[in-house]
């Protein structure tokens, strides 16, 4: 237990580097460009405003509300302080509501759409990648194409030709949102319900895309361990095919436990991108409208919920990647 | 190296990922030849034409000749035409309602359906609980079948400059064809128009193009920056391998798709050309061809033969260049072509959150995709907006992740079946 608390810590260690990274890189990127931010700001606000007082007032508070007039240091030390009240500010677009309200309604939507797809696409993808290299044959011969053309396909494209076919064409499922336009979210039955089949297309959508990739990783890994030495080793000891397939996938899923964890951002973004496109209530959509309401705040605190999910989940899973590889205790121990 | 390219050339996969793309490369490079309208020019008044070949209403009348043919089933066409399946079974249930006995109403019946219609309709008849909406829905069909068993010629009339009343100039008869080759203005719209009216043809191929150089771009900048400091790290080692890998592993978890929302967010929508997308997207995705590169060459450090050229004196740009590149070849290209397709679709993903390029000089495939739904073709079905752009981006992607396998395969025996 010893050499995986070590492993836990370094692993710990790492995970609030790129986060303070992260948080730095979201703090400087948009403060590095050329041009003052508040300005820009304030011209897209003003657009169509002929009162110059007037315009000066808004480029006032915007400076107060940012304390851009202040040294960069003391900048960040006011953003850190606000972020850890958890402050982000007011929302430009949508301006009664607190951005942190704003995500706070959003969030949950997020993650109860994308990690559960992403899990069960991964889990489907690799039983399929395995299945593939072990049956070989004419399963792998359909089984890959289809896989290289699937993983290949934008998210957002799967997305909208699953729309088009079940929710358009067939009317199986509604077309957008989290849940019915005449809804309030509460805990009745007909608003789980309807929440339940708006669920179903955003979900598969994510699912099939992630079930490319994980098949074509998990089938030339699956190729590449049954070649193994260790593998006919076994055979010629008489060792049972079915213990040795056992061996072989165990093996050849480390790989893409670590897999996972390296393309989980990637799958996020392809994700959050497929949202937009059913305008599922959450990170994506809200994403879209920051941009399309050039609502600044809700960007910037957005991106930082955005990583902090990704780098979160990623942490998990080498967490349990080192429960799972025994040769993680081995290394450390000594 | 000309035995590896007969090689790569000798897998199956390679060779029809590598005629994919060759295909998309060739039609954007030979169409603009051909057609040599702008792509972005609105020529169409409205949304989302369907595809089709246009022919001038004004020109085939006013055609140099007309001929005649005598086709049998050009009065059944003409009146299928105007008289849906539809339309036949609303007369039926508006003939039926005004007490007419569905036992004679015969729906196929063309001439009798009409004669019935014709006797009994009044479009200022009340049916009981019949809405308004329908009640036009039916004057709009009476409208449009008047004259329709007719065997008159239309009338063209022209004013009179003097007095004002119009005058016949001439008549079109039912069996008057013009032949499309004498018509002044054919236009040929295979994928229909957009929603702002430009033809999406034209637009796609350009699309396509201007989306494979920001792919090019971006891919060609990542692999820069990864196979330098992947060499750096890898062949020096030490401190520079140290800050390289610390570097590398935070990049590798703060997810990409973030620091381009970031960056062409805070690049702003003026400034923001094609170009600009792609050296953005070039510098947030070269993490993964710097930790590829570095284990590779790590791996190539302590062989024979590099040991053999640091003792013979030669220097570290001569050995990097001549020992361990050529060794990483093959997979800096592989790396390369998936930079491309990954930076292609990069900027689809960043145009669809309306981040895109800026949209007044060019076309990209995701700019085309983010007013395909922002203007909701795929909810309205106009599958011309949408579909050859995802097919396009689709193809792409996958002849060279084709190409890429087929590399693989041949790099990499294990994975050969």
């Amino acid at each position: 237990m010893k050499g995986y608390r070590k492993y836990f810590l370094n692993k710990l260690g790492w995970f609030a580097i790129t986060f303070v990274f992260a948080f730095l890189l979201n703090f400087i990127l948009p403060r590095l460009m050329p041009g003052d931010p508040v300005a820009a700001i304030v011209a897209r606000q003003a657009q169509g405003m002929s009162n110059s007082t007037g315009v000066q007032a808004i480029y006032q508070q915007y400076t107060e509300l940012f304390g851009t007039n202040r040294p960069m240091l003391e900048q960040f030390f006011l953003y850190v302080r606000n972020v850890l009240q958890g402050n982000f500010g007011f929302s430009f677009s949508q301006y009664p509501r607190t951005v942190a309200d704003v995500l706070g309604s959003s969030i949950g939507w997020t993650l109860a759409l994308q990690f559960p797809a992403i899990i069960v696409g991964w889990i489907i993808g690799n039983s399929l990648g395995a299945l593939a290299a072990y049956l070989k044959g004419g399963f792998d011969k359909i089984l890959m194409p289809i896989s290289i053309f699937v993983s290949n396909f934008p998210a957002f494209g799967m997305a909208i030709i699953l729309m088009v076919i079940f929710g358009v064409r067939l009317k199986w499922f509604p077309t957008s949102g989290g849940y019915g336009f005449d809804l309030i979210p509460s805990a009745s039955w007909n608003f789980i319900w309807s929440a339940i089949v708006h669920y179903q297309l955003p979900f598969w959508s994510i699912v099939v895309i992630a079930i490319g990739g994980q098949a074509i990783g998990m089938r030339s890994m699956s190729i590449y361990e049954l070649n193994a030495d260790y593998v006919k080793y076994s055979r010629f000891m008489g060792i049972k095919d079915r213990k040795i397939v056992g061996y072989v996938f165990r093996n050849a899923m480390l790989p893409q436990v670590t897999g996972l964890a390296l393309s989980i951002g990637t799958m996020v973004g392809g994700a959050l991108v497929a949202e937009i496109i059913f305008s599922y209530p959450g990170l994506g959509t809200t994403l879209l409208n920051a941009v399309m309401g050039q609502d600044y705040p809700l960007i910037s605190a957005a991106t930082l919920i955005v990583t902090l999910m990704v780098l979160s989940a990623n942490f998990i899973i080498e967490i349990l990647y080192g429960f799972i590889d025994p040769r993680i205790k081995a290394t450390q121990a000594d | 190296m000309q035995h590896t390219l007969r090689q790569v050339f000798h897998s199956g996969k390679f060779v029809v990922g590598f005629a994919i793309f060759a295909a998309i490369l060739l039609i954007v490079i030979v169409y603009p030849l051909i057609i040599t309208d702008s792509p972005l020019q609105i020529i169409g008044q409205g949304t989302f034409f369907p595809p089709g070949i246009y022919v001038n209403a004004y020109d085939s009348i006013n055609a140099p000749k007309t001929y005649t043919l005598n086709l049998d089933n050009a009065a059944a066409r003409r009146i299928a035409n105007k008289l849906s399946p539809d339309d036949r079974v609303a007369m039926k249930e508006w003939l039926v309602a005004a007490g007419v006995a569905e036992s004679q109403i015969d729906t196929l019946d063309t001439q009798k359906l009409l004669t019935q219609w014709n006797s009994t309709y009044r479009p200022d008849k009340q049916i009981e609980g019949m809405t308004i909406a329908k009640l036009r829905y039916y004057q709009r069909v009476n409208d449009s079948i008047a004259g329709l068993l007719s065997t008159e010629p239309a009338i063209i009339a022209a004013k009179k400059p003097d007095t004002g009343a119009l005058e016949a100039v001439g008549a079109v008869k039912q069996s008057d064809y013009v032949n499309i080759n004498q018509v002044a203005n054919v236009r040929a719209l295979p994928l229909g128009t957009d929603n702002f009216g430009r033809d999406v043809l034209t637009e796609l191929v350009r699309a396509t193009g201007v989306s494979l150089q920001i792919g090019f771009v971006a891919g060609i900048i990542a692999t820069l920056i990864g196979l330098t400091l992947g060499l750096a790290a890898g062949y020096i080692g030490g401190l520079v391998d140290d800050i390289v890998m610390f570097i590398t592993n935070l990049f590798i978890v703060i997810p990409s798709f973030v620091l381009l929302i970031l960056i062409s967010f805070s690049i702003g929508q003026d400034k923001r050309g094609a170009f600009t997308v792609a050296m953005v997207i070039g510098f947030t995705s070269w993490v993964w061809t710097a930790r590829a590169v570095r284990s590779q060459v790590i791996s190539l450090r302590n062989r024979d033969h590099v040991n053999l050229s640091k003792l013979s004196g030669h220097s570290i740009p001569h050995i990097i260049l001549t020992d361990i590149l050529p060794y990483i070849a093959s997979y800096v290209v592989m790396a390369l072509i998936l930079q491309i397709s990954s930076g292609i679709l990069a900027e689809a993903g960043l145009s669809i959150l309306g981040l895109g390029p800026r949209t007044t000089e060019v076309p990209t495939l995701g700019l085309m995709m983010n007013w395909a739904m922002i203007y909701q073709a795929h909810i309205l079905e106009k599958w011309w907006a949408y579909l050859p752009v995802l097919v396009t981006i689709a193809l792409i992607t996958f002849s060279m992740n084709l190409m890429n396998t087929g590399l693989d395969q041949i790099f990499n025996p294990a994975l050969r079946d």
